[in-house]
């Protein structure tokens, strides 16, 4: 438990760094954001300018500014837009919930199909299927993903016209919410696959690899030797220590789902996190970017503490001896 | 003055019989051997492609969006534009390959040297060094990339260095890893105790050691680079002059619907290029240690 704390406590530190970081980064660049927003909104006179410059406080000390926007953002807020003229905690958590529903989509696809190659695989080391694994795993990694997402649509989107092209919802349906959401989880197949098979790819051939090590050690050949069935040894004894791994690097890779995230919507029009960001960076919209950066820094520190509780909670050799190294 | 410590480490042993073996085993890996070739022929097309298909991407030269083979296309077909997609696939690689490459040579500096220094000195300068490459790893890297990107202006400079930036934790923490290993091994006390200096230690004695499992995570990393600029482009974050097959992709988002073809051939491109990188790493891998053989 002392172990969770201390990672908690250090965590808070983590941020503030990355918060400190992000801001003296979005500071350094070149360019001024008061001229900007006065291009925007079509006057470039020097009062306007120095009007927004005014509000916005950017005359102030560095150090003044970095301060005021540490002590907002542990207030939770992040400031204001400059093109929505919206808060930005509110624009972000709008499009918080579109994100987790695809990457949570992607990764469960991923985790659980890919252990079931893995572990189907593993018993059959030499079969055709086993070695379509290495190679499925190779392609999939090497396909860039916003690429994949353009594929499967000119294939089922296009061609046949299985899943739609692009967005969240069919803003034409009147429905009850189930009809919704069947609705939305019509518009989910084609970029949860996108950014699942990626991670299915590697995690066929992790799993595979590890439950080849679990197949081999001696608690496996104990519990053969007793006689249980191999269908109980595989799936009851060797399966959750095949998992782990698979468990623990999709923890490890959230931030880079997050990455690939933002191309998936990108690709398919989907009103996620990562659309708002790649508009940002067009509009140079530098309090969005800054939110966007901490909070999903946030994210994938809460993610990888999660990820330590359960590696913990699912193997009891660590949680027993205690040091982890 | 330091002595020379020849004949009590391995000093340069990559060279050595040992290094001879995982050659012979890289060659027999007929996998790897092949992402050997595709590379090569990557390379020779981005080099040379143009003095076989003399054809100036950015010019138009057909009706737009034609198919492979319709009317007076050519091979791979036009883009929304008109533009010949065959002359944007042969001359889009140098953009991807030159970026990958000047990335991934400062993911190595950068990773290398703070790995190595973390590693071999350990105590509070690790802790440090660790706490730092922690707080780029938690940054989603593609954000970051794509944040540093814009506010400096996009251009082939610039995408590197982002790129390199966000990439370089990874190897960082390999090479501590290594370190850690073997800074305490006999080789490395015997040179210590002949009076070698911690900079010849670090660089000349356990840095060669080191070497394997860093040239087979450079190798893959140099195929996540291109990804990664591939990424960028596609975004529209990339030099706005120059060719490259991850903003072909990103200008025909908007009409590859009429003409899979302006997408796909960029696509596989970048697919083969990835994927040449990502053979050779599996194949040294393989060869370096050959008992993870199959996994």
């Amino acid at each position: 438990m002392n172990h969770i704390t201390a990672r908690v406590a250090w965590s808070l530190g983590l941020i503030l760094a990355v918060i400190v970081m992000c801001f003296t980064l979005i500071h350094l660049a070149p360019g001024d954001v008061a001229i900007v927003i006065a291009g925007d909104s079509g006057a470039g006179d020097p009062e306007v300018i120095a009007e927004i410059r005014e509000d916005l406080g950017l005359d102030d000390p560095f150090l003044v500014q970095l301060g005021g926007y540490v002590g907002d953002v542990a207030q939770g807020d992040l400031g204001t837009s400059y093109r929505f003229n919206e808060p930005v905690t509110e624009l972000i958590v709008t499009r918080l919930w579109p994100t987790f529903l695809l990457v949570g989509t992607a990764v469960s696809f991923a985790i659980v199909l890919g252990v079931l190659v893995g572990v189907f695989t593993a018993r059959r080391p030499e079969s055709p299927i086993s070695h379509g694994v290495t190679v499925f795993s190779l392609t999939g990694y090497s396909m860039p993903v916003f690429w994949t997402g353009l594929l499967l649509v000119i294939m089922f989107a296009s061609n046949v016209q299985w899943f739609p092209v692009s967005g969240m919802r069919d803003v034409r349906l009147e429905g009850n919410w189930l009809e919704e959401w069947i609705d939305v989880a019509h518009h989910l197949v084609l970029p949860a696959i996108t950014l699942g098979v990626i991670y299915l790819a590697q995690y066929s051939r992790l799993s595979r690899a590890s439950m080849l090590e679990v197949l081999q050690s001696d608690y496996v050949r104990t519990a053969r030797a007793k006689g249980l069935a191999e269908r109980r040894v595989v799936y009851k004894h060797a399966l959750r220590n095949a998992v782990i791994p698979v468990v623990t690097v999709a923890g490890l890779q959230f931030g880079q789902m997050l990455s690939g995230a933002l191309l998936v919507e990108t690709v398919f029009n989907w009103p996620g996190l990562g659309r708002l960001a790649a508009d940002s960076v067009f509009q140079r919209d530098a309090p969005v970017l800054l939110g966007i950066l901490i909070l999903s820094s946030t994210l994938v520190v809460i993610i990888n503490i999660l990820t330590d509780v359960v590696y913990r909670l699912i193997d009891p050799r660590i949680r027993v001896g205690g040091a982890s190294q | 003055m330091t002595l020379p410590v020849t004949g009590v480490s391995p000093e340069q042993g990559d060279l050595g019989p040992p290094g001879r073996q995982a050659l012979r085993l890289f060659i027999r890996n007929k996998a790897a051997v092949f992402g050997l070739v595709l590379l090569a022929a990557i390379v020779f097309m981005t080099l040379f492609g143009s003095f076989f298909y003399d054809q100036d991407p950015s010019r138009i030269i057909a009706r737009p969006l034609q198919g492979p083979g319709e009317g007076d296309a050519p091979a791979l077909g036009t883009d929304y534009l008109g533009r010949d997609v065959l002359a944007g696939v042969v001359n889009g690689g140098s953009t991807s390959l030159t970026v990958a490459l000047v990335a991934v040579l400062l993911v190595a500096v950068i990773g290398v040297s703070l790995g190595a220094i973390s590693g071999y000195y350990g105590g509070w300068i690790d802790v440090a060094l660790m706490r730092v490459t922690e707080l780029f790893q938690v940054l989603p890297a593609l954000l970051f990339a794509m944040v540093i990107v814009a506010l400096f202006e996009p251009s082939t400079r610039s995408v590197a260095i982002a790129i390199g930036l966000a990439s370089w934790p990874q190897t960082a923490r390999l090479t501590r890893a290594e370190f850690l290993r073997l800074k305490n091994l006999e080789f490395v006390k015997a040179a210590r105790a002949s009076g070698a200096s911690d900079f010849r230690i670090i660089w000349r004695v356990i840095f060669p050691n080191a070497l394997p499992p860093l040239i087979v995570s450079i190798t893959l990393i140099m195929g996540a680079a291109i990804l990664f600029e591939s990424g960028l482009a596609f975004l529209g974050l990339g030099d706005p002059n120059s060719q490259s097959w991850g903003l072909m992709i990103g200008l025909s988002r908007q009409t590859f619907l009429n003409g899979w073809w302006t997408v796909t051939f960029p696509g596989m491109a970048i697919f083969a290029t990835v994927l040449s990188f990502s053979l050779i790493g599996d194949g040294l891998q393989d060869a370096f240690n050959p008992k993870l053989r199959g996994r």
